[in-house]
């Protein structure tokens, strides 16, 4: 895995363990966050799914049944009537309002379809079919109802999708490389930690070891020392001198007078 | 996230078609259509004479328009410019394949439900219908 084996570049010291140690447990529970979002979009998703599926048959029921009513329309009305419609053709009279609605963070496109100012097709047909004229319209006002919630489902359908990408990578990425990293680090900065206590233990031990000899070489000294003191006062008592007896020997081989 | 366009709240939006003239009829007597002053129209006829390219062009102009919230194309027409209609990946405009009066439709062949059987392989959600 790519995660593996790979640390943070940190100076091995207790705050930073702390901080990693920190930042471990912020990246478990932003993991664990990312995970509930990933499954109640997954949820919503989901029934999406369904919905879009069962809209779609729906859609295919009522685009029949308008086809239908717009040829009794134009059987009866005359088949120029499809001039006066494109004609007629000024503003549009139903329209579209999209509104936001949130799901675990996601903002969903939602459309309504509203009506808005007076249709101009009301003189359509007067002089004969207008009756099926308003039932054709009628049909497909139903129509473009139902396609307007189809449109609404795939577009949250769309967003969906690219939110659950994205939070599936976010959570693939805190769980397969940022958690490892942080726990790399923070064996590595364990395992520096200990090392240098060793070290430092060691090291301790090192020098108590040479104190002790230190110790023993100066008390073996010192005990040399006293014995010289009184083998010297010993030989004072005598009447001479341990020192000069000595350096009675040893000055007169400097003496340059005497020649043997 | 470069996927996800920044979603609109605007009161009021047109809904823009591309389809053959019944549909097209029906759907400006039920109220859809729009001529602005410039003369531009929110829907595309397309008969026996409708070029291939008219139809991109139509299409790249109604997913570009800030005006329009629900772009419906007829499936047949959708296949004539397949790669566009596959390759559009924005929430809005929503692009909403319908079936025509001349010509039967068929789910399969639907860019989103393609995208839907294609994530949930194992559930046949188009396939298993009609």
């Amino acid at each position: 895995m790519s995660g593996q084996g790979q640390r943070l570049n940190v100076v091995p010291t207790v705050t930073v363990l702390g901080v990693v140690k920190a930042r471990l447990v912020g990246a478990t529970r932003g993991h664990a966050l990312l995970k509930k979002k990933s499954d109640a979009l997954t949820v919503q998703f989901r029934q999406i799914l369904k919905k879009i599926v069962s809209t779609k048959e729906s859609m295919g029921d009522k685009m029949k049944a308008s086809s239908f009513a717009l040829i009794e329309a134009k059987y009866v009305a005359g088949e120029n009537i499809k001039h006066t419609v494109l004609e007629n053709v000024q503003t549009a009279t139903l329209k579209v309002r999209s509104r936001q609605e949130n799901v675990a963070g996601v903002k969903l496109p939602k459309f309504d379809y509203f009506h808005e100012g007076e249709t101009k097709n009301d003189l359509t047909g007067l002089a004969r079919g207008g009756q099926q004229v308003q039932a054709c319209r009628a049909a497909y006002v139903k129509a473009i109802e139902v396609l307007v919630e189809l449109a609404s489902l795939q577009t949250s359908f769309m967003t969906l999708d690219a939110a659950i990408k994205t939070t599936n990578r976010r959570v693939n990425a805190l769980e397969n490389v940022v958690k490892p990293r942080l726990e790399n680090t923070i064996t590595y900065i364990k395992g520096e930690l200990d090392e240098l206590e060793r070290e430092d233990f060691f090291r301790l031990k090192k020098i108590q070891g040479f104190k002790k000899r230190e110790i023993e070489r100066q008390l073996a000294a010192a005990k040399q020392f006293a014995e010289g003191q009184v083998a010297e006062k010993v030989s004072l008592q005598k009447g001479i001198s341990l020192n000069s007896a000595q350096n009675m020997l040893s000055a007169s081989e400097k003496d340059e007078d005497i020649i043997f | 996230m470069a996927n996800r366009a920044q979603i609109a709240t605007n009161n009021s939006a047109l809904i823009a078609m591309i389809a053959d003239e019944d549909t097209i009829v029906g759907l400006l007597m039920a109220g859809v259509g729009n001529v602005d002053l410039r003369r531009k129209t929110n829907y595309l006829i397309v008969d026996s004479k409708t070029t291939v390219k008219q139809i991109e062009d139509a299409f790249k102009e109604f997913t570009t328009r800030e005006d329009i919230a629900i772009v419906l194309i007829s499936q047949y027409v959708a296949n004539m410019i397949r790669f566009l209609v596959d390759s559009y990946n924005k929430p809005v405009p929503a692009i909403l394949e319908i079936p025509s009066k001349d010509h039967p439709y068929d789910p399969t062949q639907d860019s989103v439900l393609s995208r839907v059987k294609y994530l949930f392989s194992a559930e046949s959600v188009a396939s298993g219908r009609r």
